[in-house]
């Protein structure tokens, strides 16, 4: 199936869930779905006979510059041979989605890392802490407004 | 003795345990000699490449795509490159394309001896390891000889290469080739078909495939556990859809479909079939082109944004990158492989012995330059 067909699917199974769908070029078609439901849509494609997306080939954290954040799911379906990009988009001053770790275990990093690095709260995560930074490191470096602190532990940082 | 009460400990295995490849941290809880769980711990190398590949321009990222898997820095390069092509619609000469594939090649080689020589060190065989060096010199040679630098290379670039090949590249390449195939033989001689090898590794770190697709496993990992997938086959790029190999999927030879053995031998057959992507690409070759004519002065893809992916050594490598139509890209996300492989180490180790998990590590071939990024 191609991803307006998904849409149209999508859309009648989760008429509120999901906003809107997007297909202007160069950019590969994407669909906007609310951070809210993103679990239970993502159930969704992974267990409908005709969709089958079995494989999150990878989650992206983007800090558009605006005041949204956004994550961007790029899934395959091993069984169907099609892709799927997903997105959501949340604001910065409450950047908080459904965790989908439970849909796919690869999640379970990816989302750390986005957590890590941009600053995306994933709900209901099983093992929400940092992943690449050490646990105390203040702020998230990819935010378009990242300052670097100071101090770390009393070594200065930007040497 | 039931009634005996038992505790479990935790253990530290790491920073720097030598068979972790690496700085990586394994929290263990064991029960004796069983390990009940393990939780990686990561980071020890992390220099934020995403956030450096937002301060360069296009062609200045290339060089840190290379730092990230050290061992297969060519498959790095031809990731990214095709990336951005795509992104920018950029057509590439065909002498380009060939060169590329069979540099992607011989890295991939080069990096599968490393993983396949360190991987009986980890098993406590020591010979075989010297053997693996001996041949991937041979190639860092001809890289050398090809572009100067033997581990980074910064060679392919977007839109061409660095250097064109010099008069003798291809038979060198073909002499190589020739070499090396009956090496394979010595290999699995020495190593892959040893009993006390087999027996280290053979039911050890069961992954089956189900887990192994949902836990975003890719390349020799995913294959060793029986899914026949290969982005070289199942998502062409470049112009591997103009070859002739077969996609080596783990059948549970000598123990279980996806243990440890498996993944390992899955490695040894695909050198053979990068062989013969290499022999095919040297006789179809052109011999005319200008290795930089398709390069652009200034790289300025519209606004957009990509997921391209390749598979190099350790699977999908893939790179998500935004434009907003300057020469500085929004953001680059870098997918790695050895990332989602390394995050299905609990699955595939629940249970085991201590000493086998070293055996299970090493058999999914990590390269912490690129798990930390």
């Amino acid at each position: 199936m191609n991803s307006n067909e998904i849409y149209n699917l999508l859309k009648s199974f989760f008429p509120d869930a999901v906003i809107d769908y997007k297909d202007d070029k160069p950019v590969e078609p994407y669909i906007i779905v609310s951070a809210k439901e993103i679990d239970k849509i993502c159930l969704f494609l992974r267990d409908e006979e005709n969709l089958q997306f079995d494989y999150l080939s990878c989650l992206s954290s983007v800090d558009y510059d605006n005041d949204n954040l956004a994550a961007v799911y790029n899934l395959y379906s091993f069984v169907h041979n099609h892709k799927l990009n997903i997105k959501v988009i949340v604001p910065k001053s409450d950047p908080v989605i459904k965790t989908v770790s439970s849909v796919w275990n690869t999640a379970n990093w990816h989302e750390r890392e986005a957590y890590d690095l941009m600053g995306i709260i994933f709900d209901e995560h099983p093992d929400f802490r940092r992943i690449l930074l050490p646990d105390d490191w203040e702020g998230y470096p990819l935010r378009k407004d990242y300052k670097v602190q100071e101090f770390y532990n009393g070594m200065k940082v930007p040497y | 003795m039931a009634e005996l009460k038992t505790e479990t400990i935790t253990l530290n295995m790491g920073p720097q345990h030598p068979s972790t490849h690496g700085v990586l941290r394994l929290e263990l809880v064991l029960d004796g000699e069983i390990v009940l769980e393990v939780k990686p711990v990561i980071g020890y190398l992390h220099r934020c490449f995403e956030k450096h590949a937002e301060a360069m321009t296009y062609p200045q990222v290339v060089p840190y795509v290379d730092r990230m898997d050290y061992l297969a820095s060519m498959n790095n390069e031809l990731g990214y490159a095709v990336a951005v092509e795509r992104l920018c619609g950029i057509k590439i000469p065909e002498k380009v394309e060939y060169i590329r594939v069979i540099m992607a090649e011989l890295n991939r080689i080069a990096s599968h001896l490393v993983a396949l020589g360190t991987y009986g060190l980890d098993a406590g065989a020591f010979t075989p390891f010297l053997y693996c060096f001996i041949d991937r010199e041979k190639i860092l040679e001809i890289f050398e000889i090809t572009c100067g630098a033997r581990l980074l290379y910064n060679y392919i670039w977007v839109g061409g290469l660095s250097h064109d090949i010099t008069p003798n590249f291809k038979e060198k390449v073909l002499e190589f080739v020739k070499v090396f195939r009956p090496r394979i033989k010595e290999l699995n001689d020495l190593l892959s078909f040893n009993k006390i090898f087999i027996e280290r590794t053979a039911n050890v770190g069961v992954l089956p495939p189900e887990v192994a697709i949902n836990a975003g496993t890719s390349g020799p990992t995913l294959r060793g556990s029986g899914v026949n997938f290969d982005l070289r086959k199942n998502d062409p790029y470049s112009i591997y859809d103009r070859f002739d190999f077969k996609v080596i999927v783990g059948n549970g030879e000598m123990g279980t479909v996806g243990d440890s053995w498996d993944r390992y031998m899955v490695r040894v057959w695909e050198m053979e079939e990068s062989c013969k992507i290499i022999e095919q690409a040297i006789e179809l070759m052109p011999a005319e082109g200008n290795v930089q004519e398709a390069v652009p002065k200034r790289i300025k893809p519209p606004v957009g944004e990509i997921y391209a992916r390749t598979e190099t050594p350790r699977g999908e490598l893939g790179f998500y990158i935004i434009s907003d139509g300057t020469n500085y890209p929004v953001r680059v996300k870098a997918r790695g492989p050895a990332f989602c492989n390394l995050s299905a180490l609990p699955l595939m180790s629940k249970g085991c012995m201590i000493a086998d998990l070293v055996v299970i590590l090493g058999s999914i071939d990590i390269v912490l330059g690129e798990i930390d990024r």
